[in-house]
């Protein structure tokens, strides 16, 4: 009898550390997750965009599996002619280790902002927005090109049209994405040279630096699946 | 945290409310002001249908436009608004003896731009050419391509622009209540002590978070299709002898995006109002909700596999056949949690003290329309009977009856039994029977003929049937019967409209706890709960929400923040 009704935290005893701990978080009060309700807003708010860009990447390849004109070549598409010779992806390499340094710089401010080096938190934020704007300038330039080649969304010289409909549409959601979060990290670095994270601590630096991190990882899968195909 | 409601002007306590109290009502009131448009749109097509030719303003144009937008705004703007704005903002905090929700700004910004969103779709019916009526499905290539359906100028375009700003209403919507639930819960409650309301909204809200991100795709490229000319959509179309400039697209494309939110939509709607008829049932029938932890478990499994079933509204477009098996087996597994939960609230009943009162009769609505609208859901699963059904009227009844009807129950059982907590008064007893009895009655006999309609093969969004030879001629008799009984129940809506407004002034003061239920919102200090809900103190809670009928108990029930006390003999109540 007393074998049959072990309670569960009987049966517990016996399983790994890591799943013990998550039963105890999950059948707590209170809080589910131990961090601040901006933080796990934010972790919610990016599995809810994941969707929405991994709807967009699924959406882009069912169109380019459909598409009945022949798909064009990216790395003739996004090729940089300098000199005489074509590079291909030139710029857009540059773009994907700017965003991706950006990053880097990121995580510096969040360091420097839990350690309450104001300044330096404010400078790195800065910069990373800088990089950021370098990210979306380089994005201009690239959709400029494109366009006096002859690129429309409804139509292109080089095949499918889903081609430019697809590019325009996702690196255009993208891009939104980065310009945003460029206004946000200005926002937070400018709080943060006023102080007022001083009483209520640095977290918003995080959850701001959260929500970078994305939009640099979703532009992996965007760089893979639209230049290196 | 300390609230000063002192200074709040009429404007910001009222009108720019960051109240979650006050926004459920905002919520609840612009939902059923274009629900009652909705229903207006129905008659229109019961005229029609049940005496074809006799009123000269319906024309087959203005038959898909009234049918589209039929569905639209029952749906999306009147089940999703209500069930998630309405009674999530109302319940998640009261429930959870939190002081509002997580984020009280953005909580109003929420129902802002889902008034907004409200406006663009109203503003549809006075632009050039009227609303679409492309189908609530907004198929392309109908929806589009210029000319093909009526409204596919600005119509179409209004539409999709109004479903865009309700994903992001409805995104900051869910993104609060997910986090309210998980992360601003009162001292003792554990996620396994919240009532089944909080649950079903919680996950229905999460599912919302992950479904409309597939619609927001595919309105955003079917406006593009409509705006600049892309292709998305558009395979090569010949039209009048001329093939079109445009060729490439794939039609199909945007069924799975529409229906991979489609599906999952409909637990958003179900969810909450699953979680709302167990309230009812567990509090009208004396009893402790029978299997708390399967109603939870059976929740989240309707949850995971609602999101791998929607190619089963696809049989006809045509698909690999492994695809459908696959389809049609997870479909039916769905059958399993939803049996589960019936089951349960039978046996909720099951020797229980049942109190027939308005609330009680609109739960038990709920189980048997749930129940019939389920189980015409089985052949509708599978491939092969979904074939020859699929056009045809049986769907009509099936998806009324199980989404439009059932949810309908729960959320009019919701709204009179939460009504005293609300206003502070009771609704007219007399008044809610009548609602219930014509429009429970009314509703099978609108939906019921129409399983019969669909197995005699009439198909369904047809404007006449005049050039069907095949069809029995009493179908036309059934069609007016329906006609007759839509007019009806519509008009019982308007005894329910005056009840709750009549009521909501001059009805008889009601105590904190008219119903003696045992879970906090009414536990509050003042009825209604002031702003910030709880006085000095939030409440403690020690017990789970069922605590009905405890043996040796003095009450019939047990409030979620008595303490356990010595007059329960040791091992008699139930814990969690």
């Amino acid at each position: 009898m007393a074998q049959q009704t072990r309670s569960l935290e009987d049966r517990a005893q016996t399983w790994p550390r890591w799943l013990r701990d998550l039963v105890a978080d999950w059948s707590s009060d209170q809080q589910t997750f131990k961090v601040n309700w901006g933080k796990a807003m934010m972790w919610i708010f990016i599995v809810s965009d994941m969707f929405v860009f991994g709807s967009f990447l699924s959406a882009y390849a069912a169109a380019r599996l459909s598409a009945t004109l022949p798909w064009p070549d990216p790395a003739k598409v996004f090729a940089l002619h300098i000199g005489e010779s074509e590079v291909p992806l030139l710029l857009i390499a540059i773009m994907t280790f700017v965003l991706i340094s950006s990053s880097g710089t990121m995580a510096i401010a969040v360091k420097y902002g839990y350690e309450r080096h104001r300044a330096k938190a404010a400078l790195f934020l800065t910069l990373t927005a800088l990089l950021g704007l370098t990210f979306v300038g380089m994005q201009a330039f690239e959709w400029t090109k494109l366009i006096r080649e002859g690129f429309r969304p409804w139509a292109n010289p080089m095949g499918a049209p889903q081609f430019g409909s697809s590019f325009f549409m996702i690196t255009g959601f993208h891009g939104l994405h980065v310009t945003a979060g460029v206004i946000y990290l200005a926002t937070i670095a400018s709080q943060v040279l006023r102080g007022a994270y001083e009483k209520i601590g640095y977290q918003r630096v995080e959850i701001a630096g959260l929500y970078w991190h994305f939009v640099d990882l979703v532009w992996v899968f965007i760089f893979a699946f639209f230049y290196l195909f | 945290m300390s609230h000063h409601d002192h200074h709040q002007s009429f404007w910001t306590r009222y009108i720019f409310s960051q109240d979650h109290k006050v926004i459920a009502i905002q919520y609840t009131v612009t939902a059923l002001f274009i629900g009652l448009v909705g229903l207006v749109l129905s008659w229109l097509m019961r005229l029609q249908l049940g005496f074809p030719g006799e009123f000269r303003f319906l024309n087959p144009g203005s038959y898909y436009q009234i049918l589209t937008q039929h569905g639209m705004i029952m749906i999306v703007y009147l089940l999703t608004a209500i069930l998630l704005g309405g009674f999530g903002n109302y319940l998640i905090p009261l429930m959870i003896g939190a002081r509002d929700m997580a984020f009280p700004f953005l909580n109003m910004l929420s129902y802002w731009v889902y008034l907004l969103s409200v406006i663009v779709l109203v503003a549809a019916f006075f632009v050039p050419g009227g609303p679409t009526g492309a189908g609530w499905t907004l198929y392309p290539p109908l929806s589009a391509l210029p000319n093909a359906a009526p409204g596919s100028g600005w119509g179409i375009k209004l539409m999709l622009v109004s479903l865009v700003i309700f994903i992001a209403s409805a995104t900051m919507g869910g993104l609060n209540y997910v986090t309210t639930v998980l992360q601003c819960r009162t001292k003792g409650m554990t996620l396994m002590r919240m009532p089944l309301s909080v649950w079903g909204i919680f996950i229905g809200a999460a599912m919302a978070l992950l479904a409309f991100p597939a619609l927001f795709v595919g309105g955003v490229m079917l406006l593009l299709d409509n705006l600049l000319g892309t292709s998305f959509f558009i395979p090569a179309v010949t039209l009048f002898g001329q093939q079109l400039p445009r060729e490439g697209g794939n039609p199909l494309l945007f069924q799975h995006l529409f229906w991979y939110f489609g599906h999952p939509e409909v637990y958003v709607v179900i969810l909450p109002a699953m979680g709302i008829a167990s309230e009812l049932i567990a509090t009208h029938s004396r009893k402790p909700i029978f299997g708390y932890k399967a109603m939870v478990i059976a929740m989240a499994a309707i949850a995971v596999i609602g999101f791998l079933v929607w190619a089963h509204h696809m049989f006809v477009s045509g698909m690999n056949p492994y695809f459908g098996f696959f389809f049609a087996v997870s479909t039916l597994i769905i059958a399993i949690p939803s049996a589960v939960k019936v089951y349960n609230w039978l046996l909720t009943l099951w020797r229980g003290k049942i109190q027939f009162n308005t609330p009680m009769l609109f739960g038990i609505g709920w189980i048997s329309t749930f129940i019939i609208g389920g189980l015409t859901g089985l052949p509708l699963g599978n491939v092969i009977a979904d074939v020859p059904l699929h056009d045809t009227y049986f769907v009509v009844g099936h998806f009324h009856l199980v989404m439009g009807v059932a949810a309908l129950m729960a959320i009019f059982g919701g709204i009179y039994h939460w009504f005293p907590k609300v206003t502070g008064r009771m609704f007219n007893e007399t008044l809610g029977k009548l609602h219930f009895w014509v429009t429970f009655v009314g509703a099978y006999m609108i939906f019921f003929p129409m399983f019969l309609l669909g197995i005699l093969g009439v198909p369904r969004r047809y404007f006449d049937f005049e050039a069907l030879q095949y069809l029995p001629t009493q179908t036309a008799g059934l069609n007016i019967v329906i006609t007759i009984a839509a007019l009806i129940v519509g008009a019982a809506q308007v005894v329910f409209l005056v009840n709750l407004i009549w009521s909501a002034v001059r009805g008889r003061r009601a105590e904190s706890n008219p119903w003696h239920a045992t879970t906090l919102e009414w536990q509050t200090p003042t009825t209604p709960p002031p702003h910030g809900n709880w006085g000095a103190e939030t409440p403690t809670v020690y017990r789970w929400a069922y605590d009905y009928s405890v043996p040796g108990a003095e009450r019939d029930f047990i409030p979620q923040n008595v303490p356990a006390t010595p007059t329960v003999p040791a091992g008699t109540a139930r814990t969690v």
